[in-house]
């Protein structure tokens, strides 16, 4: 597993890559055995393009898109939840394992914890009460602001779902406008069209 | 600091990788850099925003490569400090916090390329050569702007002491 480095101040170079990255898996595996792996993350290739999906100890914190910017993604988490982020880890396997099966079209529902620390309010009950739009199915802004207590609040429930800090475990992507269009998607309109259509044939085939 | 950890191993790993083989072998290294990193993750989020974070990193790596040179030390003859090689700058328990503050603020306020040569090289303990490889040029180069680095350290420090001490 450990390269060869028989001189000292040899100019480093693919051995020394190696080195280091087997000394990063280790840090990140006594960091969770310490319980210092605060934020772990993986970015991950989908249909809907490159995830970043991050975790605390509690659960998933974030799911977020390329076009979201993924730098931004860590840096708020850094800020908001705690600098102590680190790149990979077990702690991702089972989210990780869902999404795959979420997206080849074999599972309907997460059952991985969400931590919805990163948000609040109002908005935090609109994204708590998106499972209840099953899937393959959508809903309109009036129907889930009625589902999540204020029926009058369609315009707030989009901000939440621009907002929501977990896009696809937490299906904002179902809620579209109360004329059939899918409507705005923080993930980009093209992505919501991918998972809709995903979920339709999953519903039919 | 509330900047992601990830970014300061990222960019600072290969620099602790050598810093460690300096004071230790590579085998041994590895472990001291683990323990570099885990200390520094542990501690990272209590660092004060602005600490010139490569010579905080090269000091505690350099504390735990001597660390484990006198472990080995210690099943062999006592000696009083068999780690310490040339003469540091700072003390081995110095840092952000500690007593020798005007030190990490005189070092960090030297132009960019004199502050890395002084940090790898009498913080780290890095041979110029390897020094020269890090931040770019001959060994010549590094080794002037360590010399010119060590000697405006003396003229800011040495002035702050002065007046410290006429006060």
């Amino acid at each position: 597993m450990t390269t060869q480095i028989t001189e000292r101040g040899t100019g480093g170079g693919a051995g020394d890559d190696r080195v280091l990255r087997d000394l990063h898996a280790r840090l990140v595996d006594s960091a969770q055995t310490a319980g210092l792996l605060d934020v772990t993350y993986r970015v991950v290739d989908t249909p809907v393009g490159r995830l970043l999906v991050a975790a605390g100890e509690r659960g998933v914190l974030r799911v977020a898109f390329d076009v979201q910017g993924h730098e931004a993604a860590l840096e708020e988490l850094a800020a908001r939840v705690s600098p102590r982020v680190l790149e990979g880890g077990r702690r991702l396997d089972p989210v990780l394992r869902e999404l795959d099966e979420y997206f080849a079209g074999a599972r309907r529902a997460f059952d991985v914890a969400v931590d919805l620390r990163l948000v609040a309010g109002f908005r935090r009950q609109v994204v708590a009460a998106l499972p209840t739009v099953a899937y393959g199915t959508t809903a309109s802004y009036t129907e889930v602001a009625g589902v999540a207590g204020s029926p009058r609040a369609a315009r707030a429930v989009g901000t939440a779902c621009a907002r929501n800090p977990v896009p696809v475990l937490l299906p904002c992507h179902r809620v579209v406008c109360a004329g059939g269009s899918p409507g705005r998607y923080a993930g980009g309109a093209a992505a919501k069209g991918t998972l809709l259509e995903l979920e339709r044939r999953g519903v039919t085939g | 600091m509330t900047e992601p950890f990830e970014d300061v191993v990222r960019v600072h790993g290969g620099t602790v990788l050598r810093v460690c083989r300096a004071v230790l072998g590579a085998r041994d290294a590895e472990d001291a850099w683990s323990e570099t990193f885990l200390a520094a993750l542990r501690a990272w989020p209590d660092l004060p925003v602005g600490t010139n974070v490569e010579a905080w990193l090269v000091t505690v790596a350099r504390r735990k490569a001597i660390d484990e040179v006198r472990r080995r030390a210690r099943h062999a003859v006592p000696v009083d400090d068999p780690g310490a090689t040339g003469t540091p700058l700072v003390a081995p328990d110095a840092g952000p916090g500690s007593r020798d503050l005007d030190l990490w603020h005189a070092v960090g306020a030297l132009p960019g390329k004199q502050r890395r040569v002084v940090v790898l090289h009498h913080l780290g303990g890095l041979p110029y050569a390897e020094v020269a490889a890090l931040v770019g040029g001959t060994d010549a180069a590094a080794r002037r702007a360590g010399a010119d680095g060590v000697a405006a350290l003396r003229r800011t420090y040495d002035g702050w002491r002065t007046e410290e001490g006429t006060a």
